[in-house]
């Protein structure tokens, strides 16, 4: 047994690493998703009337700037097969706390502090109930999505909170200098280097794969996969939280209903980008692609005088397009796949779970 | 085995994400092309609280017949939800379409300030109808009727119905709404003034939910037997009230009038249980907010007070104080007439 295995090592080949580096990075989902991003915003150039207009980009930005901050954190938790469908709510639950904090007279960085720590504790609930419980974290969210709305909405009534002092929302609303670039980009672009420096270069960012691809793989090569977890769900309270502020100042009101729905738009365009909802699979680059791909297509389809159902059904089309592309690259993958065996058993006559090995490790 | 597999995948998945997003983008421009040009000075945009609801369907139609009129452009575009924020993005298209004017009615008095900010440095007027923002944000409020008028139309209606005497009540929304509480403070007034002989005995509220305002009128007419007639002003109300009515002893005798919709109160007009009762006509509401919204744009008027244009078959109009435009009287319906709406 131990010589077959020692005889075996190293005729195992990567296949994914024997090709050029510069097919490795451009042949990727991540890259599909860039290149029709790429099409559509250049169609709608050509083809939509005042779509090639600067302040397009500035209005695309700041509708787009929730879902991709929330988007970041929701990319590692279906990495790792779980999933948050509280996101939309802990918006709505920061928006009431700021609102009311501040309306109680505390100091705005000060309201903004304890909304986001409320937040982050909101997250770090869900995480306990699915890492300490081991309960699936579909339920665990679902029941803490309706929790967190009804405190939120519970705490304003339908009532809103809009006497915000002018600077704070001219402060989101800013463009840099004189090009029509929202200085939100800032901060955004920050987050979206952090969360791609975690995820890719980082041993807790191949923890999060590993925890997704087997949880007691993972388990046994030392991830701590139920830490890993709590801390996703946490941070994803708390860039929820964010979003929440954000939300607040752009639109000058705090109310419990803000945001409703928004956790099924992160989602698409989590899995539009590449990400795969059994975990294990995925990268930013796609993800912001995604993001933006749809508030693109959103907007193009709007300037265009579509109305806002048939943009629904588009954008629903569109992910079902998305999954549909994995299946059939699945299907591709297996059909080549066939063809190839028959050769691998020749060149490899006595050595049956090789070629099994090596199905395997894609 | 992966290698080529990886590559053959991405071709598909590109390739199938691709055909599937221009057809659909395609097919979009196609039918789009036909009603929207984009970009044209000269258009109007109306942007009501949601779509698919039959109020702004009415006045979709008025403004629509306005613009045929005018010779301008009309479009209908608005979100599905009537929430504060989702009007935002179909304000800033029009802001990138740089539209002539906007007719937006406001889910949120300030939450889409910043966007009509945004369009009106474009260059584009903002007419907001029916519900307003903070006066800042917009050039003219067209309002569908003064408060004045709401008040003095509805103890007219019931006075007329229980023949100037009697005990009245009245069914309100909640007990802290704004525009309800400034009619019933105006009603009052009015039957000072005008109708000594009617007492208010009565206001209760029914929270604009069907069933509050249901069992609030058994209420009132348990504890206040002589009641003569009810006033809600209120469209869930009266239509709350006439239901309970229709079944009840007290059918045709106890007179019922307010605020409601023909589609809601037509069956309580045909079997006899409401004479008539009141609202503005929202196809005379988006007529008046069409003209209004050209008369911005061509630079007939700047939306100051006492600036005066034409609205077609309604007549000229002024601008009052702060920058708003009455459409008048509330339309009275009653069986004669009311075949004659559908909202």
């Amino acid at each position: 047994m131990t010589s077959l295995l020692s005889e075996k090592a190293p005729a195992r080949t990567y296949a994914a690493h024997a090709k050029p580096w510069w097919q490795r990075t451009l042949m990727t989902r991540d890259t599909a998703i860039i290149a029709l991003l790429v099409v559509v915003w250049t169609y709608a150039s050509i083809a939509i009337l005042n779509f090639s207009d600067p302040i397009t980009v500035y209005f695309l930005v700041l509708d787009i700037a929730p879902i991709l901050l929330i988007a970041l954190p929701m990319t590692l938790i279906i990495i790792t097969g779980e999933i948050d469908l509280s996101v939309a709510s802990v918006v709505g639950l920061s928006s009431v706390l700021f609102g009311v904090l501040h309306r109680e007279g505390l100091p705005m960085v000060a309201a903004m502090v304890l909304a986001l720590l409320a937040c982050a504790v909101a997250g770090a609930l869900n995480g306990v109930l699915v890492t300490r419980y081991g309960l699936p974290s579909l339920a665990v969210t679902i029941g803490t999505m309706a929790l967190f709305r009804g405190i939120a909405v519970g705490a304003l009534g339908t009532t809103a909170i809009t006497d915000w002092p002018d600077a704070w929302g001219d402060v989101v609303q800013a463009r840099i200098g004189d090009s029509q670039i929202p200085l939100m980009t800032v901060p955004l672009v920050v987050l979206i280097v952090l969360f791609a420096v975690v995820l890719h270069f980082t041993p807790f960012g191949r923890g999060i794969f590993a925890a997704g691809l087997s949880k007691d793989a993972a388990r046994f090569s030392g991830v701590n996969v139920d830490r890993t977890k709590l801390i996703l769900f946490t941070l994803s309270g708390l860039i929820s939280g964010l979003a929440g502020i954000y939300f607040t100042l752009r639109y000058g009101s705090a109310r419990g209903d803000n945001a409703t729905g928004m956790e099924l738009q992160v989602i698409a365009a989590v899995l539009l980008g590449g990400v795969s909802i059994f975990g294990g699979r995925g990268a930013i680059p796609g993800v912001i692609a995604g993001v933006v791909l749809i508030g693109t297509i959103g907007s193009a389809l709007r300037l265009d005088g579509l109305s806002a159902n048939l943009i629904q059904i588009i954008t629903g089309v569109l992910l079902i397009a998305a999954v549909i592309a994995a299946s059939v690259l699945g299907w591709t993958g297996r059909i080549v796949g066939t063809y190839r065996l028959p050769k691998e058993r020749v060149e490899q006559s006595s050595d049956k779970p090789s070629s099994k090995n090596s199905k395997k490790s894609e | 085995m992966t290698s080529k597999f990886r590559r053959a995948g991405s071709a598909v998945a590109i390739v199938a994400a691709l055909g599937l997003t221009l057809s659909a983008c395609g097919g979009g421009s196609g039918s789009g092309s036909d009603g929207e040009g984009g970009g044209d000075t000269s258009s109007i945009t109306f942007i009501p609280k949601n779509l698919g609801n039959p109020y702004f369907d009415a006045s979709d139609a008025g403004g629509q017949k306005a613009a045929d009129e005018i010779g301008t452009k009309w479009s209908q575009v608005g979100p599905t939800e009537a929430t504060p924020d989702s009007q935002v993005s179909f304000i800033n298209t029009a802001t990138q379409q740089r539209a002539g004017a906007l007719v937006v009615s406001a889910n949120d008095p300030t939450a889409i300030g910043d966007a009509l900010d945004e369009a009106r440095n474009a260059g584009t007027k903002v007419v907001t109808m029916d519900s307003d923002t903070e006066p800042q944000f917009r050039d003219v409020f067209v309002s569908q009727a003064d408060a004045a008028g709401i008040a003095k139309s509805q103890v007219d209606l019931i006075a007329e119905q229980i023949g100037g005497k009697g005990e009245i009540a009245i069914l309100s929304a909640a007990a802290n709404a704004t525009n309800q509480n400034e009619w019933i403070k105006l009603m009052e007034e009015e039957l000072a003034a005008n109708h000594p002989d009617i007492k208010l005995v009565d206001t209760v509220y029914g929270n604009d939910d069907d069933q509050t305002s249901f069992d609030k009128t058994a209420g009132l007419l348990q504890s206040h037997p002589n009641l003569k007639g009810i006033i809600s002003p209120t469209t869930v109300g009266i239509a709350a009230a006439a239901r309970y009515l229709s079944d009840s002893q007290y059918k045709g005798k106890v007179a019922l009038t307010g605020l409601g919709t023909p589609n809601q109160m037509r069956e309580y007009v045909k079997d006899g249980t409401v004479k008539s009762f009141a609202l503005w006509d929202p196809e005379q509401l988006g007529y008046l907010a069409a003209y209004t919204a050209e008369a911005l744009a061509s630079g007939d008027i700047e939306g100051k007070e006492g600036d005066t244009f034409e609205a077609g078959d309604l007549g000229e109009y002024t601008v009052g104080a702060d920058g708003v435009v009455v459409l008048g009287e509330p339309t009275v319906f009653e069986e004669s007439n009311i075949d004659d709406f559908d909202f």
